[in-house]
């Protein structure tokens, strides 16, 4: 499996074509790039920062979890941070398999998953001003609530 | 103990300092840790109402006990990737 956090311009062809191997029928590609509005407000760029260490740890936890819940045979994940322009490719998930369904399933699985749980975030820079975008809830298993940080007595006050 | 604190995304932008090594008391968790640093931070935000966070990378609960030389990390919603809206 290919695990990537990378400052460069993601190789999309490169890694395609380095998935592919003979008992492969199929290879399933997201390509998440940076689009050129949020909600109608004009994006300049995009700078995208992670938990570097941690981010990498979780991608290569998620590739095992979906290569054995979608039994799928390759993975190649590969994330880019910093600053992107329009159009640039942010994320690439790629997945083998024999037959074409496990596939479909398994990078849908990636990206919605890795959009919760990999702790990468993003700044947008509009024309009129920046942004850390809203990401979405945490899982419930690892996110926190404020108040179950507050002892009860507190609570009374 | 001595527990180095690291914040990311908008949490940047409460605390002057990415990384920070907190002074706790021994036996602290991290329900504690995160009220201390609410505290100090350098003005309020809903963000603590959604927080994850990681004790040496893995996530962890608010009643983790924390030890010496722990790596925690503070962590708003991410938002890796590119939006997909289903």
């Amino acid at each position: 499996m290919r695990i990537e956090i990378t400052d460069e311009r993601i190789a999309t062809v490169e890694v395609l074509d380095g998935i592919k191997a003979g008992p492969d029928g199929a290879v399933c590609v997201f390509d998440g790039i940076v689009r050129n509005n949020t909600r109608g407000r004009q994006t300049l760029y995009l700078v995208y920062e992670a938990y570097r260490e941690m981010a990498l740890e979780q991608m290569r936890a998620l590739a095992e979890q979906a290569a054995a819940k979608f039994g799928v045979r390759d993975i190649a994940l590969v994330h880019r941070l910093g600053k992107l322009e329009v159009g640039d490719t942010s994320v690439l998930i790629a997945v083998a398999s024999a037959h074409r369904g496990v596939t479909f399933e398994a990078c849908r699985w990636l990206i919605d998953t890795l959009k919760k749980t990999v702790p990468i975030w993003k700044k947008e820079y509009f024309i009129d001003g920046a942004v850390w975008a809203d990401g979405e809830a945490f899982p419930e298993e690892l996110g926190l609530r404020l108040e179950e940080t507050v002892s009860p007595d507190e609570k009374k006050v | 103990m001595q527990v180095t604190v690291l914040y990311f995304g908008m949490l940047k932008d409460l605390f002057p300092d990415e990384r920070q090594p907190i002074e706790l008391a021994d036996g602290e968790t991290v329900a504690g840790l995160l009220r201390l640093s609410q505290e100090h931070a350098s003005k309020q935000s809903d963000v603590w109402m959604a927080l994850a966070v990681a004790v040496n990378r893995e996530y962890a609960g608010v009643d983790t006990v924390l030890k010496d030389g722990d790596e925690v990390a503070l962590l708003p919603p991410v938002s890796g990737g590119c939006e997909v809206v289903v």
